[in-house]
């Protein structure tokens, strides 16, 4: 689904931010990519969604990431942002939801249509007509993967989708994360939650692919992850 | 809540006014904005002198607020930024115009205390009737009614865009206000040394929010084309409305109503 070719990028000459990375993520798999600040986590994001252009080739279903694909490739990807502040810029929930799928040339039906089933399959359908000003953090972030799902992507990235929410915010999150079907990537430095919703990590440092395997390994390995400026998640760690 | 947030919430309550149900409301965006236009255009045109005659311009606005149910002191709690600033035009006109053209038994009114009231008179229907515009009509309803008039696509996603940035940046400067007071407590306002960076952060941090933000309408399939919420066709009721009001307008533009009352009561 997913394939990075020697990838390479760096925002200032001589600085590469991303060295040579590949690898690829087939479809229907979870793949947590971690990895300290400033490893180039977003970059791959930004990268795949074609917001950046680096060396090397990026393919998401066999379809090269390049300008002409643009409207292909992001109409395949759906990507929760870390600040749903900025990714909710329409007043309603409602307004924020059909925004994708009337500019995919949807009717508007057949987005009423969608944004119900989203809606009623997260549990949220009583935000709908609510407006985004009014609405909680984690009831935010929930409906900024609404817009995202209401698109129905055939792979789904976020950055950082646990950020700033509370311990049952952050578990509904979770869960819902765990029941989508899409190929997922998701990039965190909240291990516990990789490990409740990814099957697989990618950890990078230096812009360098480390290790890429199963997550209930890597992210046992305390070893690995300390040299590379991270830590066990707490839940293997023996803490709680 | 620090001031800029609180700007930033009734910014976002007129949204919340505009999706209210009320006759108002219900009508179609064209035919209030063709209306509010007129307004405008007819209320401006009044001579400087005329305040007597611009006097019964005020109807329109106070029929709309008892008819959409906006309440008055709302108009004027949002307004009151803009108010002393639309009420200081003309200021200085007493100044210079001191020719006596009204007696009041022993008190002698000078054109230029009528030409100010006169011009903050104007003012004050202007913002009211955009006001109430506004208050009655969803910005992306008034979007599909300036592309209806075939109004350039460039132009009115920009006023759409503008609409909904003015929003980032005033959060950014919600955030920043309150980043400051924490650290300057007990001062009143931001310290004049400090405007240069202020300004500049505020600038840099709401060009980052803004592409962010853009970065987020490309990713859901964004185009350069906003499909704004779908309009119902235009009614009869809606060119009845728009027709009557214009006609109004003329009416009290051209037949002095205050002459003819004084006229009646003279009698």
């Amino acid at each position: 689904m997913i394939k990075f070719q020697n990838v390479s990028f760096a925002y200032e000459k001589g600085r590469p931010v991303l060295r040579d990375l590949s690898f690829s993520i087939a479809r229907g798999e979870a793949v947590g990519l971690i990895g300290a600040n400033g490893a180039g986590k977003s970059t791959v994001m930004k990268l795949l969604l074609g917001l950046l252009f680096g060396e090397g080739r990026i393919l998401v279903d066999g379809t090269e990431v390049s300008k002409a694909n643009l409207a292909v490739i992001r109409r395949k990807l759906g990507f929760v942002l870390q600040n749903s502040d900025n990714q909710m810029f329409m007043p309603t929930v409602y307004e924020d939801m059909i925004f994708g799928p009337l500019n995919y040339g949807l009717s508007r039906e057949e987005t009423e249509r969608r944004v119900d089933a989203v809606l009623a399959r997260l549990g949220l359908t009583e935000l709908k007509h609510r407006y985004n000003h009014k609405i909680s953090g984690g009831e935010k972030r929930m409906a900024a993967i609404a817009t995202v799902l209401a698109m129905e992507p055939e792979a789904i990235l976020m950055d950082e989708p646990s950020s700033a929410l509370d311990p049952c915010n952050r578990r509904i999150v979770i869960n819902t994360i765990r029941d989508l079907t899409q190929t997922k990537l998701i990039t965190s430095h909240d291990l516990d939650m990789i490990l409740d919703t990814c099957t697989r990590v990618l950890l990078l440092s230096g812009g360098r692919l480390v290790a890429d395997g199963p997550a209930e390994e890597i992210l046992r390995d305390r070893a690995l992850l300390e040299a590379n400026r991270m830590e066990l998640p707490l839940s293997l760690a023996g803490r709680r | 809540m620090n001031k800029m947030e609180k700007a930033l919430y009734e910014l976002s309550e007129m949204d919340e006014l505009a999706a209210r149900s009320s006759p108002i409301h219900r009508l179609h965006p064209a035919a209030k904005l063709l209306s509010t236009i007129a307004y405008i255009v007819v209320t401006v045109s009044f001579d400087k002198y005329d305040l007597s005659g611009l006097v019964p311009m005020l109807l329109w606005p106070v029929l709309l607020f008892q008819l959409s149910g906006i309440p008055v002191r709302t108009c004027f709690y949002k307004l009151r930024i803009v108010l002393p600033l639309v009420m200081a035009v003309g200021l200085f006109n007493p100044l210079f115009d001191r020719r006596i053209v009204l007696q009041l038994g022993t008190l002698a009114v000078s054109g230029g205390v009528i030409s100010m009231l006169t011009l903050m008179l104007k003012g004050l229907l202007c913002l009211m009737a955009s006001f109430l515009l506004m208050a009655t009509t969803p910005i992306d309803k008034l979007c599909a009614a300036l592309r209806m008039w075939h109004v350039p696509k460039l132009l009115v996603t920009l006023l759409l865009l503008t609409y909904r940035y003015v929003g980032v940046m005033t959060g950014e400067l919600a955030v920043m206000t309150e980043a400051y007071h924490l650290r300057a407590p007990g001062q009143k306002g931001i310290h004049i040394s400090a405007w240069g960076s202020f300004l500049g952060q505020l600038l840099l941090r709401s060009m980052d929010r803004a592409q962010e933000l853009y970065a987020s309408m490309l990713l859901r399939g964004y185009h350069e084309h906003f499909h704004y919420a779908p309009v119902r066709p235009f009614a009869l009721k809606d060119a009845l409305y728009a027709a009557l009001s214009i006609s109004a307008f003329l009416l009290l533009r051209y037949v002095h109503v205050a002459a003819l009352l004084g006229k009646v009561i003279v009698r």
